[in-house]
């Protein structure tokens, strides 16, 4: 590894960094004119072309605020907590392969910043160290709804973190590894000559319960229960005022668009756009296109997300352990089961 | 959808219900057709809310043939609930012998209510269509008879209007 390749690297973390951030900038804006397209309004148009300014001006304004911190709060931790959100939703992305490699300047690039043979532990790892953000903030506050909304994202991180690695294991047996960009690689061919052969055709339970309990490691309505806003006043982030407040705001749509991401590669072919071979394009704009079309379902599964947020109306906590537990659990591990057994019948 | 007030128990509902996933793509389907629907905001500066002539605005003394009908009886000062009319009456060689000299509403305290228009025996004093009403001092916010004189002509709607429904 000689300093080019430092190089690459780093033009990869800046550039993955730089897309995860003006897209959650961008996905904030997306859900406020898509919420209110679907109330029937029009939502901030004001700033910039079509409101694109908007969450930077609303990102201007949370910087100049005040920082409060209540008297009571335990401060070192008060600060970390936000950190730790961030970072976790910011170095998720780390493993999400954007396209095929490339061949540029006689050197082979992987579209992704770390090539980890392990991908997709690490991807259950960070989520898991996610609740720490959350859970910290709410107990670093001292305010009783800020923990109350610490503990309930805990409760249901651990409940959902189960059924989301069991509802992994169908897409691991087929593929046979843990390597990200080799799951992708395993869907670029078809089932019969004609359907693609992506997972959420092979898994399509898996696929299910996956994106389940996806929406409730973010944090996303109908899971939303650690900041219920009616019973817990803004829940963990209660106390948080300012850039700290942002920084959980950003690190919610940045987990958003990660767990899209890993959605898009775990189960809707990532960067595969198929029937492409046919066309005979140059490995350059193959690569550009491949990007391109993993960007396009990125945005697809968000604007899901975002739909999804605005038409579910919140579970009870009763509901939510329910459904993790006598649900999800049952149905992930049913499938886990039955993938294996016809693999075996296959072989 | 279409539960006509009736209470629909758990175990009322179908096996696809109980599922609850086709439920979710169907008020998806509704969310989503939402979205494609005309929207009912009015961009405030750019479009104008267009009142109708049932809406009261801010009141405005009736002029005709150059001058006000009021003929300073002073009821609609007496009936203000928030004691925004000020009228000071004088004597005129005209037909209606009686004119205010001085006619004088205090937007800031005006509540829209629409009494002294009610109470108005001359239809002098009506309400308007008006509502952009922001004042940068207290002063700004006195409307004497140059302010509050509008054409009989102009108030054509909210006169008809008055007529139909009283």
């Amino acid at each position: 590894m000689d300093h080019i390749d430092i190089l690459i690297t780093l033009a990869k973390i800046v550039a993955a960094f730089a897309f995860l951030i003006l897209g959650a900038a961008m996905t904030v804006l997306l859900e406020r004119r898509v919420s209110a397209f679907i109330q029937n309004r029009i939502g901030p148009n004001r700033v910039g072309p079509g409101g694109l300014i908007q969450p930077f001006a609303d990102v201007a304004k949370l910087v100049m605020k005040e920082d409060i911190v209540p008297r009571s709060a335990n401060r070192f931790i008060h600060d970390m907590a936000p950190m730790i959100s961030i970072g976790v939703a910011l170095s998720t992305f780390a493993i999400v392969p954007f396209g095929n490699g490339i061949d540029i300047f006689g050197r082979h690039v992987k579209l992704m910043i770390a090539d980890v043979n392990i991908g997709m532990l690490y991807l259950l790892a960070l989520t898991s160290v996610g609740v720490y953000g959350i859970t910290l903030a709410g107990w670093s506050s001292n305010n009783k709804y800020s923990l109350l909304g610490g503990l309930r994202s805990s409760a249901q991180l651990i409940s959902y973190e189960l059924s989301m690695g069991l509802s992994l294991i169908g897409v691991l047996m087929i593929a046979g590894t843990l390597r990200l960009d080799e799951i992708v690689l395993r869907q670029t061919q078809y089932i019969g000559g004609i359907l693609p052969k992506w997972n959420i055709f092979l898994q399509p339970l898996g696929f299910i319960t996956f994106v389940i309990a996806s929406f409730a490691e973010t944090n996303r309505l109908p899971f939303d229960l650690p900041e219920a806003e009616p019973e817990l006043v803004g829940g963990y982030h209660t106390e948080y005022s300012g850039m700290k407040f942002g920084l959980f705001f950003l690190a919610e749509y940045a987990n958003m668009i990660t767990s899209s991401a890993i959605i898009t590669t775990l189960f809707l072919g990532g960067w595969d756009v198929p029937y492409i071979e046919g066309l005979g394009l140059a490995p350059l704009t193959l690569a550009l296109v491949q990007v391109g079309g993993f960007l396009v379902k990125v945005a697809l599964v968000v604007l899901f997300y975002i739909i999804v947020r605005w038409t579910i109306p919140r579970f009870r906590y009763d509901q939510l352990m329910n459904l993790g537990w006598k649900v999800m659990l049952p149905l992930a591990i049913a499938n886990a089961l039955g993938t294996g057994l016809v693999l075996l019948l296959i072989a | 959808m279409g539960t006509n007030g009736k209470m629909i128990r758990r175990s009322d509902l179908g096996f696809w219900q109980k599922i609850y996933l086709p439920e979710i793509v169907k008020g998806l389907g509704l969310t989503i057709a939402q979205m494609f629907k005309p929207k009912i905001t009015v961009q405030f500066p750019d479009e104008r809310f267009k009142p109708e002539p049932s809406f009261r605005g801010r009141p405005v003394l009736v002029e005709e043939n150059g001058v006000e009908r009021c003929v300073a009886c002073g009821l609609c000062a007496r009936v203000c609930p928030a004691l925004a009319i000020e009228v000071q009456a004088s004597e005129t060689p005209l037909e209606k012998e009686r004119f205010p000299v001085k006619f004088e509403i205090n937007m800031v305290r005006c509540i829209f209510c629409g009494f002294c228009e009610e109470v108005c025996p001359e239809e002098a004093i009506i309400m308007s269509n008006e509502y952009l009403l922001a004042f940068s001092s207290q002063q700004e916010a006195l409307f004497g008879k140059d302010k509050l004189l509008k054409p009989a002509s102009q108030m054509q709607d909210r006169l008809d209007w008055l007529r139909a429904h009283r």
